[in-house]
C-alpha cells in the first residue's frame, strides 16, 4: 500500500504510455544465433545444431529454442531505445529487476525468419515490498514473422525500486 | 522420442533437469541473449547494487524451464506456452533443480495439450522461478 500523503511514483507521461504501440524492431533469426543461445542454456538436441537433423525433425532450418526470438540488428549510431513506459518515475528509482516472463507460441521460429516486435505496456502498479517503493510495469511484446503471422507474444515484467 | 499424450496422466511429475551454471555459462547466455546487465558477470558491480553475489539472469531460469519442456516433449511436440515469475535469485555454481507437474490433460482444436506447474528450485528447496507451461504432445 502506497501511503496516501505520498505522491504517486506513477507520473502522467506514464499513464499516457500505456497501451501505445512502440516503432517496431527488426530482429533476424539466423542458425548461429540459435546456436549460441541453445548452447548457452545448454541443450543437446541436435535440432537446435545440425540443420540436417532439423531438417529431418521436420523443421524448415534450425528452430529457435524456447526464450529465443531473433536478435535485434544493432546500430552504433541509433541510440537505443528505450523500452516503452520506462521513463522517469516521480521519486528516481535506482535499480531494476526482472520481475517474470511469459511467452507464447503461435507458430515455428527457425534460422531464416525476420522478426518484426512492437511493445505496449500492459499496467504500471506501484507496491511497496521487501524492496521497499516497487514499480511493476508489464509489457506485452508481439512478434511477427515475414508473412505477418504472430508467432509469439512475450508478457515481461519489470520491477524497479 | 518425446513424451506421448497417450501415457501422460494428471498429477504426474516429467523429468527432472538440473543445471548448475558456471559464471562462464553466464557469460555464453549473455552474448546468446544480448543481456549485458552486470549484475551477472562482474562481482564489483553487483555488490555495489546491494548483492551478495553475481546472480543469474531470471531469463536464463526461464529457458532452462523451456529446455526441461523440450526435453521432455521432443520434436513431434511443441511448447506453447511458458512462463515464470522470478520469486529468489539463483547464483552460480549452486545446483537448480528444473521441475514439473502435468496439472491438465485435454484436447482443444484438435491438438492434444497438456499443463503443467513448472518451477526452478535452489539448493534450499525454494521455488525461485514458479511458473506454468503449455504443451502439445503426439
Amino acid at each position: 500500500m502506497s501511503d496516501a500523503t505520498q505522491e504517486s511514483l506513477i507520473t502522467d507521461e506514464m499513464r499516457a504510455a500505456i497501451g501505445k504501440e512502440s516503432e517496431p524492431t527488426t530482429l533476424e533469426v539466423d542458425k548461429t544465433s540459435v546456436r549460441m543461445f541453445a548452447r548457452s542454456v545448454g541443450y543437446t538436441d541436435p535440432v537446435y545444431y545440425d540443420e540436417a537433423a532439423a531438417k529431418a525433425a521436420g523443421y524448415r532450418s534450425l528452430p529457435a529454442p524456447p526464450g529465443y526470438l531473433g536478435t535485434p540488428i544493432f546500430d552504433p549510431n541509433r541510440r537505443a531505445v528505450r523500452p516503452q513506459g520506462m521513463m522517469e518515475p516521480s521519486r528516481p528509482l535506482k535499480r531494476v529487476l526482472n520481475g517474470g516472463t511469459d511467452v507464447e507460441y503461435l507458430a515455428d521460429v527457425c534460422a531464416g525468419d525476420v522478426l518484426t516486435s512492437t511493445s505496449a505496456v500492459s499496467s504500471i502498479e506501484e507496491r511497496q515490498g521487501r524492496l521497499g517503493e516497487m514499480l511493476i510495469t508489464t509489457t506485452k511484446t508481439t512478434y511477427r514473422n515475414e508473412r505477418g503471422e504472430v508467432v509469439a507474444i512475450m508478457t515481461g515484467t519489470g520491477i524497479r525500486y | 522420442m518425446g513424451a506421448s499424450w497417450d501415457e501422460v496422466t494428471e498429477g504426474m511429475e516429467i523429468p527432472t533437469l538440473t543445471k548448475n551454471c558456471s559464471t562462464q555459462q553466464l557469460v555464453h547466455w549473455a552474448a546468446g541473449s544480448g543481456d549485458f546487465y552486470q549484475i551477472h558477470y562482474d562481482h564489483n558491480f553487483a555488490r555495489a547494487t546491494g548483492l551478495p553475489n553475481i546472480i543469474v539472469h531470471g531469463a536464463l531460469k526461464h529457458a532452462f524451464l523451456g529446455q526441461l519442456l523440450h526435453d521432455w516433449v521432443g520434436n513431434e511436440g511443441r511448447v506453447k506456452r511458458v512462463g515464470c515469475s522470478y520469486r529468489g535469485m539463483d547464483y552460480p555454481d549452486e545446483e537448480i533443480q528444473c521441475k514439473g507437474v502435468v496439472t491438465r490433460k485435454y484436447e482443444e482444436n484438435g491438438e492434444r495439450l497438456v499443463d503443467l506447474d513448472i518451477w526452478t528450485e535452489n539448493p534450499e528447496g525454494t521455488r525461485t522461478s514458479p511458473g506454468s507451461a503449455t504443451v502439445r504432445l503426439p
